[in-house]
């Protein structure tokens, strides 16, 4: 007890400091609206605010923006959409922020980001990955690549290596994220001229998945394509191969899928489970390698593909910042925003599309012993 | 034919961990007539009781004993701190409506914050691995195992009731609080007991859940709750066998609309029948067993 008050005083001694130096320095205050807390959202969430919250540190530290110093506001929506909207208000009209950084689910993307698109202030998204996040206007990034850039390449991958000619699909029906995930997954399976033999649905919250598996069993699936989120899917997964459906028919996932959750709660069941990412643990770069040791270093646990985009999303601020000089100007940051080419990123360089879109090249990642690994071709 | 089989052991498994949350539902809903929305908490608190025995090491029987003890811990404290002083100030039943709602919701809020929000499964072991293929019918020796303890809970649940003291106290409490009172039955105490049954119920049927289902989360009795009460409705208030039966049928009801018509309608099927059953028996599925009440 004692011990905390200490901390306490000493924290508080540190914030006092921290604003009397800050006098001598112009702030940019960064809203990070993302779910700690509230059930799944909080695994996406928590990743993205460490991740944005390390490169802010970073970039403070290394004193590249010389006078300004980047503030990060973490705001917990927890997942729920009326909240981002209170959130989005606070941050737009009393914290006066120049960016805002997240939410973490797409269905409190389309309810929140249109207010922030109307009072000009740029919205960089690095978990939205449901097609027409950015179709919400101008001001509106993201870093996350959308379920339609990344499933086909898998999809492919899947296709080349076993010729599937069947499929069958699983996805949450109460979830925006997944039901346009499951559009694309249909679409993409339609264009590789894989039948679909079995369409299940699940609700948010359930946890016997075996009477859907048992169908799908039947059907006898090539291949299984999962719309779910990541500890969703580690458990269709398992129950799927405990109900018998045998290792040859492959299981792929949804972006949303990857998180190190997924191996934990499925165990040796997620053995070569397939998804697709924008970003991956081992990607051989400099600047790669020095994210995960620091990220490693500070929280001790493993980052995602969620913190790495989180992170990236911040050097792009960082970056448009010192090219629009300063933030009093939101526009000119918003045009800095778009105009991002080339940016060293911890994925190689990163470059926004003419539809504000990240213009990376995706990987195929595979389940193996508990880790996603570069899929061998 | 071996689908369907699959399905009825998909069903009989799902609904073994209804019927044991029913029973403790039954028991404070129907018996003593108390509207406790916190019967979804002690089902999470239980899960996450027996989780951290687990974790510790202890064998699995000796867990779920932790977890049916400290469902009914926290079934007695929601007595103590809620329903009786409420029943002493003389509060209406509402009140003890938006009470308990409030307790689950910090006790939720509490298990956010010891355990965090993400879903944790139980240790692995190989025991769990064990499956049998029979005609292409796949069954988990987890299965079985659960089913059994389900089944033994349920007959220990029966034998309490009928043949101990404490149960004819029940019984009598049930009938009349005056009466019990007139032939010298604490009344306090009995409900307290009952309390404690039924929250070592909601205990021991969220250990089950959440090992068959490998998901142990802050928010899993909110669902669980709801399909609580829609089995007791089912099987008439405050029948016990009746919540037994329920358990299975609405198991079964949610399996089979999945695998025959399909999983996108499944509440809809489920809920509909349900209406339907009501429409046409009123007081529940048993209500011609009334006199087997408590």
């Amino acid at each position: 007890m004692k011990r905390s008050v200490f901390a306490l005083l000493l924290s508080a001694a540190g914030a006092m400091a921290f604003s009397s130096a800050a006098l001598s320095e112009t702030p940019v205050n960064i809203g990070i609206v993302q779910a700690t807390s509230g059930g799944s959202a909080a695994l996406y969430g928590l990743m993205q605010k460490n991740g944005a919250e390390l490169a802010i540190d970073e970039i403070n530290t290394s004193g590249k923006l010389g006078d300004y110093k980047l503030v990060g506001i973490h705001q917990d929506d927890a997942g729920d959409r009326g909240q981002s909207v209170n959130i989005f208000q606070r941050l737009i009209n009393q914290e006066k922020v120049a960016v805002i950084l997240g939410p973490t689910l797409a269905t409190s993307a389309f309810a929140a980001d249109p207010l922030a698109q109307k009072a000009g202030v740029p919205v960089i998204a690095s978990s939205n990955t449901a097609p027409g996040i950015t179709d919400m206007g101008d001001y509106i990034f993201r870093t996350s690549p959308p379920e339609s850039m990344v499933f086909p390449g898998v999809l492919a991958y899947v296709k080349k290596k076993y010729s599937p000619k069947t499929a069958a699909q699983i996805y949450g029906i109460d979830d925006t994220l997944m039901k346009s995930a499951y559009a694309v997954h249909k679409k993409a399976l339609e264009s590789e001229d894989i039948k679909i033999v079995a369409t299940e649905t699940f609700q948010k919250g359930d946890v016997d998945y075996s009477a859907q598996l048992t169908k799908i069993k039947a059907a006898n699936p090539d291949i299984l394509v999962i719309g779910g989120l990541a500890e969703e899917t580690a458990n269709i997964v398992r129950q799927a191969r405990q109900l018998g459906i045998p290792p040859s028919t492959v299981i792929l996932g949804a972006n949303a899928a990857i998180s190190n959750k997924l191996a934990e709660l499925a165990g040796a069941t997620a053995d070569g489970f397939t998804v697709g990412s924008g970003w991956f643990i081992q990607y051989d770069s400099p600047k790669n390698k020095a994210f995960v040791e620091a990220y490693r270093k500070r929280y001790s646990s493993d980052p995602d593909n969620f913190a790495a985009q989180a992170y990236t999303s911040v050097y792009v601020v960082a970056d448009a910042v010192k090219r629009a000089g300063g933030v009093s100007d939101l526009k000119k940051l918003r045009d800095a925003i778009a105009a991002t080419k080339d940016l060293e990123a911890n994925n190689g360089s990163f470059s926004f599309d003419a539809h504000r879109e990240p213009a990376v090249t995706p990987k195929v990642l595979v389940m193996k012993g508990g880790k996603f690994i570069l899929a061998a071709d | 034919m071996s689908t369907f089989l699959q399905q009825l052991v998909n069903g009989i498994s799902l609904g073994s961990t209804y019927a044991v949350f029913a029973m403790g539902c039954t028991l404070i809903f129907g018996v003593l007539n108390i509207v406790n929305m916190a019967q979804g908490a002690f089902f999470m608190g239980g899960a996450y009781f027996g989780l951290e025995a687990a974790r510790l090491g202890l064998p699995a029987p000796l867990a779920l004993a932790v977890a049916l003890a400290g469902g009914g811990l926290l079934g007695m404290l929601s007595e103590l701190v809620i329903f009786r002083t409420l029943r002493a100030r003389g509060g209406h039943r509402w009140m003890g409506l938006v009470a308990s709602l409030a307790l689950a919701r910090m006790m939720i809020g509490l298990a956010q914050e010891i355990f965090g929000t993400q879903v944790q499964r139980y240790p692995a072991s190989d025991l769990m691995q064990i499956s049998w293929e029979i005609a292409d019918v796949r069954i988990q020796l987890l299965q079985v195992v659960l089913l059994l303890v389900s089944l033994l809970l349920m007959a220990l649940l029966a034998f309490v009731l009928q043949r101990s003291s404490i149960g004819r106290a029940i019984r009598t409490v049930a009938f009349s609080e005056d009466v019990a009172r007139i032939v010298g039955v604490p009344v306090g105490r009995t409900i307290l007991a009952t309390f404690f049954l039924a929250g070592a119920l909601a205990g021991a049927a969220g250990m089950l859940l959440g090992n068959l289902f490998n998901v142990v989360s802050p928010f899993m009795g909110e669902q669980m709750l709801v399909k609580g009460l829609t089995v007791i409705i089912l099987g008439g208030l405050g029948n016990v066998p009746g919540a037994v039966a329920g358990g299975f049928l609405l198991g079964l009801i949610e399996v089979f609309s999945v695998a025959y018509v399909s999983s996108s309608f499944r509440d809809a099927i489920g809920f509909g029948l349900i209406f339907v059953i009501l429409l046409v028996k009123p007081n529940g599925l048993f209500s011609g067993f009334e006199e087997r009440r408590a």
